[in-house]
């Protein structure tokens, strides 16, 4: 356990200083949402209409930006070697840098969320389903993502080919999620969506220490 | 210290690469208290055979066994990766983490028999702990990769050219340190263009 | 069946074989699409759009199946390691591909005139769509990594999540058309076999489908052969710098 939290603080301790931490991702969630209304118009109806699913979106592409250095700085300085042959198995190395990557995308974006969501005008009645269903589903980014981080991991232009090969995946997420929010805001009854969010997430967290560890095997032979 | 007397044999190792067959049919021991000089020419396959006895890659042919104590590893045991530390050619240092934290996370991160503060003045570099290692020389950075390899302080030491971008003092600090290693009933492989060691052994890759 | 698996047995077994399968995958698709353009009659409501159907729905059927077929000979490569799977699954990415694309460009097609826009957000197109980025995707690791031992293995790891994912993908893709389904989109059920459709209409769409069957197996194997003479003229090249 301790040396999952060591790789854990490297990985913090990493992002705070050369990434800017939390504060890249929040920086690019703030612009997109900027973006929206400048694009389609400040037509406050359309803007919360649209506001859960865009958010949604958003955070997916924020967490895009990072993942393609998941494994990529570790592969280029040899690190990827030293996370392979210490006593943790391959996969709880996996999953400890998915958690770090959450920890400084998700987890900040589903707390600043709420404030994005009053600028888009999101009805009232959504936002505890925002953020709780940020929490919860997010980590799907970091998971999933970290499948395509490792697959793409020492290919020079692995960045472009990363989000090809990970948007896919982020589909379901990105359905129950806003679907989530979409279900509150309507005061639907019943947390189908929620629920479904929640699987997925599970099964993410099954999946992706397995497939991304495999995918860093054939990186390192 | 309390090491394991570890032997590694490499029996019929073949290695391909893309489409080329870099090697076929080498054969080397490596017993407790040597070390063994990985020589051949650019592109034969040394870093190639040193990562196939790491476990990273999987040989064409041929079979790697780590003995630990006279013992044959076999698949019930711990894996043997437990018993050796690789250092590649590259550092796996962090450029942005001072000496001292990425001491502090492979310590961690393996386990170590030696303090952090000890290993940086072993390999001369208590002066610059505080530093973040992107600001040192790359011979200092190799030596601190070699100190991490004190610290953590495991029987099997696998070392592709330990002493590249090293000055006279650095190879000499880089000898002694294997020379302790060995003398502690350590062994070693190290994959060089130079002799490191007087009186070590020879594996020719062809 | 590994018998069958040697590189050079396969060059003389698919040059045996080539002949005849393209002849019947000719042979299928020609009748097929023969009697879907001039024996079946025009839909009482479609009119004569309907004929897309036979372009559309097959293509629809490959895309899976090229898919499903990518999978198993992935699974083999990885298990068995065996080069010949890894070129399976590589060589018919594309047509897969192809497959997706014409799937989706038919439906669009189809689209304008029986709902007056070229592309409506329904589950099916949608599922399409998101499996068309599965094989670019796909497509994509085999072309960024140079090594190929290591891009087949990379490739396969990728086509086994697309596989564990699909389901998950198209559930949930179906789940959001139920959700933001208006009350003024015409259902459209055209593209579903439905188990009243006329024999009549059945038996052609089923003929286009064998005999696509038969033309993915054909251009496979064309494709298969290439490739394996590609690695050899490699292999050659690689002998020839080692000295």
């Amino acid at each position: 356990m301790s040396a999952f939290l060591a790789l854990v603080r490297r990985d913090l301790s990493l992002a705070f200083r050369v990434g800017g931490g939390p504060f890249l991702g929040l920086a690019f969630f703030l612009t997109v949402t900027a973006l929206l209304p400048l694009g389609v118009g400040a037509r406050l109806n359309l803007l919360g209409e649209a506001a859960a699913g865009f958010l949604w979106v958003s955070a997916a592409l924020a967490a895009l930006l990072s993942l393609d250095r998941l494994f990529q700085a570790d592969a280029e300085d040899g690190s990827l070697e030293q996370l392979a042959l210490g006593d943790l198995p391959l996969e709880a190395a996996v999953l400890a840098k998915c958690l770090a990557h959450w920890l400084t995308t998700g987890l900040p974006l589903a707390l600043a969320a709420p404030v994005l969501a009053l600028m888009l005008n999101m009805p009232a009645g959504g936002y505890g389903a925002l953020v709780l269903s940020l929490l919860v589903g997010s980590p799907v980014f970091s998971l999933a993502g970290a499948i395509g981080a490792a697959l793409t991991a020492g290919l020079r232009r692995g960045g472009l080919l990363l989000s090809l090969l990970v948007l896919p995946l982020f589909v379901p997420v990105v359905i129950f999620g806003a679907g989530t929010v979409t279900a509150a805001i309507n005061g639907a009854e019943g947390d189908a969506a929620f629920l479904l969010l929640a699987a997925s997430s599970l099964f993410a967290l099954v999946l992706a220490p397995l497939a991304g560890a495999a995918a860093l095997r054939i990186h390192l032979s | 210290m309390g090491f394991q007397r570890v032997e590694i044999r490499a029996d019929g190792i073949a290695c391909r690469r893309g489409e080329r067959l870099l090697f076929r049919d080498f054969g080397l021991t490596a017993a407790s208290g040597t070390l063994t000089e990985i020589v051949g020419p650019n592109g034969a396959g040394k870093s190639s055979l040193l990562r196939i006895l790491a476990g990273l890659l999987k040989a064409e042919a041929g079979t790697v066994a780590v003995v630990a104590d006279g013992r044959v590893l076999g698949r019930d045991d711990e894996p043997p990766s437990g018993l050796m530390h690789y250092l590649g050619h590259l550092d796996a240092l962090k450029n942005p983490m001072t000496a001292r934290e990425n001491l502090a996370f492979a310590a961690r991160w393996f386990g170590a028999a030696h303090g952090i503060d000890a290993a940086l003045e072993r390999v001369e570099l208590k002066a610059q702990g505080e530093l973040p290692v992107g600001y040192l020389s790359a011979g200092q950075r190799r030596r601190l990769a070699l100190g991490r390899c004190w610290m953590i302080a495991r029987p099997l030491w696998l070392l592709d050219e330990p002493t590249a971008a090293l000055d006279a003092a650095g190879r000499a600090l880089a000898a002694e340190l294997i020379a302790a290693h060995l003398a502690a009933g350590g062994t070693a492989l190290a994959a060089t263009h130079e002799p490191i060691l007087a009186g070590a052994a020879q594996a020719m890759i062809a | 069946m590994l018998r069958y698996a040697n590189p050079k047995r396969f060059l003389d077994l698919s040059a045996a074989l080539l002949p005849w399968l393209w002849l019947a995958a000719a042979g299928l698709t020609l009748t097929g699409l023969y009697q879907a353009i001039f024996l079946v009659p025009p839909d009482y409501q479609q009119g004569d759009t309907v004929r897309i159907m036979y372009v559309h729905v097959p293509s629809a059927w490959m895309a899976s199946f090229i898919y499903g077929f990518m999978f198993v000979a992935s699974v083999v490569g990885l298990v068995w390691k065996h080069p010949l799977a890894d070129a399976a699954a590589k060589e018919a990415a594309p047509i897969g591909a192809m497959f997706t694309a014409v799937c989706l460009i038919t439906g669009a097609l189809w689209g304008k005139p029986m709902w007056g826009t070229y592309w409506i957000w329904d589950a099916r197109l949608t599922s399409m769509l998101v499996l068309l980025f599965l094989y670019l995707g796909y497509l994509g690791v085999w072309a960024a990594i140079e090594d190929r031992a290591k891009a087949a293995r990379a490739a396969a790891v990728l086509c086994v999540v697309g596989v564990v994912n699909i389901p998950i993908i198209r559930f949930s893709v179906e789940w959001w058309d139920t959700l933001h389904q208006g009350p003024s989109v015409v259902r459209f059920e055209g593209g579903k076999l439905a188990p009243s459709i006329d024999p009549s209409m059945l038996w052609p769409l089923l003929i286009v489908g064998l005999g696509c069957t038969l033309l993915f197996f054909a251009l496979l194997f064309v494709r298969m052969r290439t490739e394996i003479r590609r690695r050899r003229i490699r292999a050659l090249l690689a002998a020839q710098a080692g000295g």
